[in-house]
């Protein structure tokens, strides 16, 4: 592992700092951690193609040194689908807001994670949609407030986590930012996978959804994430009241299945050889 | 695909034929009448090649997969129909954008929303220059046969590659479902065109820094070039100019003229017996047949008739109405739609010629004989 200095000079456009994001924003901290777990995996830049969606976490794709780039609203993986089946040799990374990810790109997610295409999802969960002012996503908890929840939202959310599983992701986990290490190792882990891989990153906005929902700064919500995180093991034996303003984390699926781009390579083998 | 052969094709396979020897080797799609064709010869063909093809869970996601493909360095092609090129437009304007090379086709039925699937219109045209957001050029070919849908797709793609922009096909349900015989070139007879790419020291490399001809050098993934770009308008970097008014401004320009200063390149116009024409009829896509069968008719009973048939029609063919218009009488517009190019034709002509209009949305082909009829009405001055 190299040091801090040399990952920041290696991965990061520095010309491009200072970064957008406000005094206490997660995102930064993900960042940290995504390029830490790139670094570990051992991707090369030129091999690896980052790309963001558009929001406030959309902004990463700018700040990194790799071949990278920030389409339109929710369709990241649709790219990225694109991206990978044409070139396999390719590094796929997608990263994604709650809103970018499970609202208006919810239909490329779950077709990705069905296809089982090789591309990593990074997705950076502040419960709303922070760039364009503090709207309520579908990953808002019920009851909490946004700029169009101004009574509390009446919404159920959406597990993202779940969702990538049912759809048939072959990685999928969850970590928050009070715990960079592990989202580190998740990453690294989703990195080296070989299936669609999904990385959930509870990240805070303390902003406009913490300033809302008097979370108070940064440093308090973060503290919060430490108290609000319970391990997969531990959830298991409790009730759904007591994980009401919990969220779970670990590691929910992590098994193989035949990748998309191997599968078409092998279709294309024996049309070939059909053919001869 | 062999040398040199004849074949019976309708629109739509000549359209994926034509596609293949231009060297696309990535088709994404969703199923939609009258375009599904186009999709089952890429299912069928492209593994062959070691293309690939890919339903999308939609169209949104299907013209972004093109652009994906594209930005790893493959040559990649999408078709759907009405609903589904609605679905594109915002990805589109991001392949005009980051100037990323693809072609759409959009085989037009019948009316806005649904509409009638099975039925043909040429109601897409404005949409095909105008149905992204925002200031931007377009470059919309549309074919009228079966052997020029085969060509005019080859076309399609050398401009897109040449140009680093999207190129729209309009195609109709008329076109993609005639069967015709066709000659296929021999596929090493063909002119193809291949993006130019990026030879400067990694460490140089400027994604949309032009090298004099307007054209950027384009570096695909994988490629050794680590790049940025994004939808928001930007300068050479390909990082965000939102803060400075000129950088905005060049871009914008920069979009435009690679495409405005190369008309003579792009465009695009078959003229028929227009020599001595007194009448000119002006159609494309699958009325053109009708018009040519028309003018044929007319001339036999003496109308001097020629026909003008725009196979670019975005940009507009300008120059070469305005040179018509000077010489004619009168010009009779036909097309299957409520009136679209007829409006764009009368601006050109600014009152040098008569103009008249011929419109027809009912789901059927125009009929020769009802443009003859137009023809006499407009030489005998009944239709103004
Ligand atoms: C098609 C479209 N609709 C709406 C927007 C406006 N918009 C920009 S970012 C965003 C939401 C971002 O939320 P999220 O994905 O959670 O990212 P965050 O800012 O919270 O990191 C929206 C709705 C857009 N850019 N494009
Ligand atoms: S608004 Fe929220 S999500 Fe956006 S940068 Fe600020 S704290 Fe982060
Ligand atoms: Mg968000």
């Amino acid at each position: 592992m190299v040091s801090s200095n040399s990952i920041v000079e290696k991965y990061l456009r520095t010309d491009k700092l200072p970064h957008i994001w406000c005094p206490g924003c997660g995102n930064g901290i993900v960042i940290n951690s995504l390029i830490r777990a790139i670094d570990n995996a051992g991707l090369e830049q030129e091999k690896t193609v980052i790309i963001s969606g558009i929001g406030c976490s959309g902004r990463a794709s700018g700040y990194l040194k790799f071949c990278a780039f920030q389409p339109v609203h929710g369709r990241v993986l649709a790219y990225a689908t694109g991206i990978k089946l044409f070139k396999p040799e390719l590094h796929v990374i997608c990263i994604m807001g709650d809103g970018d990810c499970a609202s208006i790109g919810g239909n490329h997610l779950i077709h990705a994670a069905r296809r089982n295409i090789g591309v990593t999802a990074a997705v950076l969960n502040n419960s709303n949609y922070g760039m364009t002012g503090g709207q309520y996503s579908p990953t808002t908890p019920e009851g909490a407030k946004t700029r169009t929840s101004p009574y509390g939202n009446i919404e159920p959310p959406f597990d993202i986590c779940d969702l990538a599983k049912a759809s048939g992701a072959t990685y999928v986990a969850r970590s928050h930012t009070y715990k960079p290490r592990i989202l580190t190792k998740y990453f690294q882990k989703a990195l080296t996978h070989d299936g669609f891989a999904l990385v959930e990153a509870m990240c805070d906005c303390p902003t406009l959804y913490g300033r809302l929902n008097k979370k108070g700064a940064g440093k308090e919500m973060l503290m919060n994430q430490k108290d609000r995180a319970v391990p997969l093991e531990k959830a298991k034996n409790k009730s759904s009241e007591e994980l009401e303003d919990k969220f779970v984390v670990g590691e929910f699926v992590n098994k193989t299945r035949p990748e998309y781009t191997k599968q078409y390579t092998k279709m294309i083998e024996k049309v070939k050889l059909e053919a001869d | 695909m062999g040398k040199g052969r004849v074949a019976v094709l309708s629109g739509n396979d000549a359209i994926a034929e034509g596609a293949l020897a231009a060297g696309m080797r990535f088709f994404a799609g969703y199923p939609i009448t009258p375009a599904s064709e186009i999709s089952h010869f890429c299912a069928d063909e492209l593994p062959k090649y070691g293309g690939k093809f890919i339903q999308m869970e939609d169209e949104i996601a299907s013209m972004a997969a093109i652009i994906g493909a594209s930005m790893a360095g493959g040559k990649s092609m999408t078709s759907t129909s009405g609903p589904g090129f609605s679905l594109m437009q915002e990805n589109l304007g991001f392949a005009i954008m980051a100037e990323v090379p693809c072609v759409v086709v959009d085989v037009m039925r019948f009316g806005p929303s649904q509409g009638v699937a099975t039925v043909p219109a040429q109601a897409d045209v404005m949409q095909a220059r105008w149905g992204t957001h925002g200031d931007h050029p377009s470059i919309t070919l549309a074919p009228s046969t079966v052997e020029e849908a085969y060509h005019v797709t080859v076309r399609a793609f050398n401009l897109a590659e040449k140009y680093r922009t999207p190129v729209i096909i309009l195609s109709d349900a008329t076109l993609s479902q005639m069967s015709e015989k066709i000659k296929i070139p021999d596929p090493d007879s063909l002119e193809i065109l291949n993006r130019k790419k990026a030879t400067v020291d990694p460490q140089q490399f400027k994604p949309y820094q032009d090298d004099g001809t307007g054209v950027c050098p384009f570096a695909s993934y994988g490629d050794g070039y680590i790049w940025y770009t994004t939808g928001i308008v930007h300068d050479e970097t390909g990082f965000p100019a939102t803060g400075d008014p000129d950088k905005l401004t060049i871009q914008i320009n920069r979009l435009h003229d690679k495409i405005n200063k190369n008309l003579d390149d792009i465009i695009q116009v078959d003229e028929y017996m227009t020599e001595d024409a007194e009448i000119i009829i002006l159609a494309y896509g699958s009325v053109a047949r009708s018009a040519f069968a028309a003018a044929d008719k007319a001339r036999n009973e003496g109308i001097k008739v020629g026909v003008v048939k725009p196979i670019t029609i975005w940009p507009f063919p300008e120059e070469v109405i305005k040179k018509v218009s000077e010489k004619v009488e009168s010009i009779l517009v036909c097309e299957m739609n409520h009136g679209q190019l007829f409006e764009k034709v009368k601006e050109t002509v600014e009152g040098k010629a008569k103009m008249a209009f011929l419109g027809q949305y009912n789901g059927k082909s125009i009929k020769p004989d009802k443009i003859l009829a137009a023809v006499k009405e407009v030489s005998s001055g009944v239709f103004q």
